[in-house]
């Protein structure tokens, strides 16, 4: 029987494997995951990051060829043997690197998770869209028109929607897939601010391609190599000082 | 001298491109002729009292309302059996099946459902609705009998709309802790209405237009009232257009010619309808 | 939240019913044209079916030999074949290669049409107009022939043509038609030498669904090639195919009886034949897609 973890551990990859078929994505992969911190993954690609998210968010689920070995817990409970997907989906949110609106107003959006999850009740909901789009740095520029088509938006601020909207299901941990690929530098700033006033009540893991957004934002980087967890440490001792000649290697630019 | 070979391949083309022109000219004049004379002919006979009259004197005057009622009645019962049955079909093999033998399968039996003769589908209507089924010549017997023959139409037109869906909607939507039948009925299937209801239509175009399959499971040519049940026999238009063209002597040419119109005029203003709401709903898309 | 879970498993559930009982349909339909139709066999030999001479079905003793209906249905297919298919694929070169902007949509349009009219107005605008025309026009006794009855079939499979061998024409790769014109060929040169041969086996499905079309036909024939139950011995005389014997005759026959069951048995025959040109259609289909 495994012991419970430490309360400061949210998530815990212990000797994590995935596959897809016949291609290993990920090899052995041990990592924890601290609550209320932000947890920087970064590496080339097909490093094995967007499955360590998937695998997180029980997303591999819909994929008939994924196969896994290890475990992977959540505050201490097996996140695959013991835990339902649909719970962990909505204890463990997910943006995506481009911004995803549904083709319906911003308000629907917000509420989507919420509604099918159950809420029906229009003075909570309204509370929830106004706390999750203000806890996204979106409600002063869409207050008044929360009927507005979300296709509508500039990217950035869809982007910020679909913060809103995952926030909206008030999750424990959010992971971030390369959130701000498709932002000009205005909004991912923005982003990036809010991700910095997240970290206060949620956990984050925040995967990116961008070196600096990592040292900009996160407590602890985590470096990703073909599958391999080659490298986890503190912000500034990762980009200061890497123990591994790969990271090195990566973080100065030799490969990319 | 190099020239000549090229400006006789030109003239050859010259005439292989007229001969093309003349080929999509026949097709498209036939389209255009059988339309203008039925309404050219047909025309002097639409008239209110032809269309909402019950017929007389053997079919020879009066109206055709027992008709138009029968069809319609007709086609809106297949409507009601075809639509959820294609349409829980196409989100099976867009949703959940995978691809195995089993989907392979129910491919080919649907490529085969829409070859089968409508005549076929006829017998077979009699053998299993009408007398196994001891529904007897109904309403009944002949809309489920259209229903399975409109099937295919209805899955091709579904599944196309499904598919159109970006998957970028279920992934959302899955992310967000929805499960799988949620996904489909918010995130899915409300953006594939369009295309479904421009397949509903063009089979309900097809279903009322279609007289093989309803000649041994309702059609009858004369009754003296309007069905009551489902599981009275009903007059359709396309049968009694066969019928007065080619069973009953001494029948004015107005009153062939304008059944042939009424029901022309229904099955095409059905098709253009179809093709309009496509063409709206493509411009209005969001993505 | 437990009921909810067990709702939605219903629902999928349903759905997955659904979506195999198309397999089950053909089964089904299948099977109950072999339940009513193999009891002819009983008292009919199969090759007296499929060989014989004679449809007599209300003659004393009855004949049951179809062979006069398949060389009804060959005659008027054959015919309607030979007239449809050069048109459809002209047609479809035309409308997708050099037709364009409004004329070529109003083109596709009147294809389009075509498809849509119910085949009993067809066989109306046959009976009314064609008919006294081909009378006319050679000096028949009748109207009634498998000349007018290809002819009339010929424009109903001709939209599927055009459509089929429009995506097969389209299906093909641009730099084919490119590197044609850019070695120096016309376009029809570039049409005819390039573009037809590589669209082959779609154009072949195209032409094997029109023929399943033209041969399922019933009403269009019934009503325009006079029911004539021998084996014609040229286009100009009335004949009756497999379809329209079913539809004419099914009206007048008692159930379970000798005659009932030969119907039955006929309907097997369109079956297998439409289930065989599905098969192949569907094969060029894929090929040409591989």
């Amino acid at each position: 029987m495994v012991a419970r973890a430490p309360v400061a551990t949210k998530a815990a990859f212990t000797d994590w494997s995935v596959w897809y078929g016949p291609i290993q994505a990920l090899k052995s992969v041990s990592l924890d995951i601290q609550a209320r911190e932000i947890l920087g993954i970064i590496g080339p690609a097909n490093s094995g990051k967007t499955s360590l998210l998937r695998s997180l968010n029980r997303m591999n689920d819909f994929n008939p060829a994924f196969r896994y070995t290890g475990s992977l817990t959540l505050d201490g409970h097996d996140l695959y043997r013991t835990l339902d997907g649909q719970q962990v989906r909505r204890r463990i949110g997910i943006v995506f690197a481009l911004p995803l609106p549904l083709p319906l107003s911003i308000r629907e959006n917000v509420t989507y998770g919420p509604r099918l999850r159950g809420e029906k009740n229009r003075v909570r909901l309204e509370e929830l869209t106004e706390r999750s789009l203000r806890a996204a740095s979106l409600w002063d520029e869409v207050k008044d028109r929360l009927n507005l088509e979300a296709m509508k938006l500039s990217g950035g601020q869809q982007q910020r929607l679909c913060m809103a909207r995952t926030l909206a299901m008030e999750p424990e941990v959010i992971l971030f897939d390369e959130p701000c690929s498709g932002l000009d530098p205005v909004s991912t700033a923005k982003v990036e601010e809010t991700m910095l006033q997240l970290k206060h009540q949620y956990t984050l893991v925040l995967v990116t391609n961008n070196t600096k957004q990592a040292a900009r934002v996160s407590d602890r980087v985590a470096f990703f190599l073909m599958g391999e967890l080659v490298e986890l440490n503190q912000t500034d001792a990762m980009f200061t000082a890497p123990h591994d000649q790969r990271t090195n290697d990566y973080l100065t630019g030799r490969f990319g | 001298m190099a020239s000549r070979p090229w400006e006789r391949a030109l003239r050859v083309q010259r005439v292989a491109f007229t001969g093309l022109f003349l080929a999509t000219l026949i097709v498209v004049l036939a389209t255009a002729t059988v339309i203008s004379i039925i309404c050219l002919r047909g025309a002097g006979a639409l008239s209110w009292s032809f269309l909402t009259t019950m017929p007389a004197q053997g079919m020879r005057t009066g109206g055709i309302f027992p008709a138009i009622v029968g069809t319609l009645e007709l086609v809106g019962l297949t409507v009601s059996f075809a639509l959820p049955m294609g349409v829980a079909t196409a989100i099976y093999l867009t949703e959940y099946a995978s691809d195995n033998w089993l989907t392979r399968l129910v491919r080919l039996a649907i490529v085969n459902l829409s070859g089968v003769p409508s005549v076929v589908y006829g017998l077979f209507g009699l053998g299993l609705f009408v007398i196994f089924c001891r529904f007897g010549t109904s309403l009944l017997a002949g809309s489920l009998t259209l229903a399975i023959m409109i099937l295919p139409v209805i899955i091709t037109a579904s599944e196309e709309a499904l598919r159109s869906v970006p998957k970028s909607f279920r992934e959302v939507s899955l992310s967000l802790g929805a499960s799988r039948w949620q996904t489909i009925r918010h995130a899915v299937l409300p953006f594939a209405i369009p295309g479904i209801m421009t397949g509903t239509i063009l089979g309900i175009s097809r279903a009322a237009g279609e007289t093989a399959p309803i000649l041994f499971t309702v059609a009858a040519f004369y009754l003296p009232r309007l069905p009551a049940s489902v599981f009275d026999q009903a007059m359709a238009l396309p049968y009694h257009l066969y019928v007065i063209s080619t069973q009953i002597p001494n029948i004015s040419s107005d009153q062939r010619y304008g059944t042939a119109l009424t029901l022309l005029l229904l099955v095409l203003s059905l098709n253009v309808l179809a093709v309009t709401l496509r063409a709206h709903f493509r411009r209005k898309r969001q993505w | 939240m437990l009921w909810q879970h067990r709702r939605e498993k219903l629902i999928e559930f349903s759905i997955r019913v659904c979506g195999v009982s198309a397999v089950a349909l053909v089964a089904l339909i299948f099977l109950f044209l072999l339940k009513e139709g193999l009891a002819l066999f009983r008292t009919v030999a199969l090759t007296d079916f499929l060989g014989g001479h004679r449809w007599y079905p209300i003659s004393e003793p009855p004949r049951f030999g179809i062979l006069p209906l398949l060389w009804g249905s060959g005659l008027v297919t054959l015919g309607a074949v030979v007239l449809s298919v050069p048109v459809g694929i002209a047609s479809a070169l035309f409308v997708s290669e050099i037709a364009t902007g409004w004329v070529k949509g109003l083109l596709k349009t009147g294809i389009e049409l075509l498809a849509a009219i119910p085949s009993v107005v067809l066989g109306f605008i046959g009976v009314s107009v064609l008919v006294p025309a081909i009378k006319q026009l050679f000096q028949l006794p009748t109207g009634l022939t498998a000349l007018t009855g290809s002819i009339t079939l010929a424009f109903m499979a001709m939209p599927t043509i055009v459509s089929i061998t429009e995506d097969a024409l389209a299906a093909v790769p641009r730099g084919h038609r490119e590197a044609a014109l850019a070695l120096g060929a016309t376009r029809w040169q570039m049409m005819s030498r390039v573009l037809l041969p590589a669209a082959g086996s779609g154009i072949l499905a195209a032409v094997m669904l029109g023929i399943g079309r033209v041969i399922g036909e019933t009403m269009a024939v019934m009503m325009v090639t006079g029911n004539a139950a021998v084996i014609p011995r040229s286009l100009l005389q009335p004949i009756r195919t497999l379809t329209a014997t079913i539809a004419a005759e099914m009206g007048e026959t008692v159930r379970g009886s000798e005659h009932y069951a030969a119907l039955f048995a006929i309907g097997i025959v369109l079956f297998v034949i439409s289930f065989l040109i599905n098969m192949l259609a569907d094969l060029f289909l894929h090929r040409e897609r591989a």
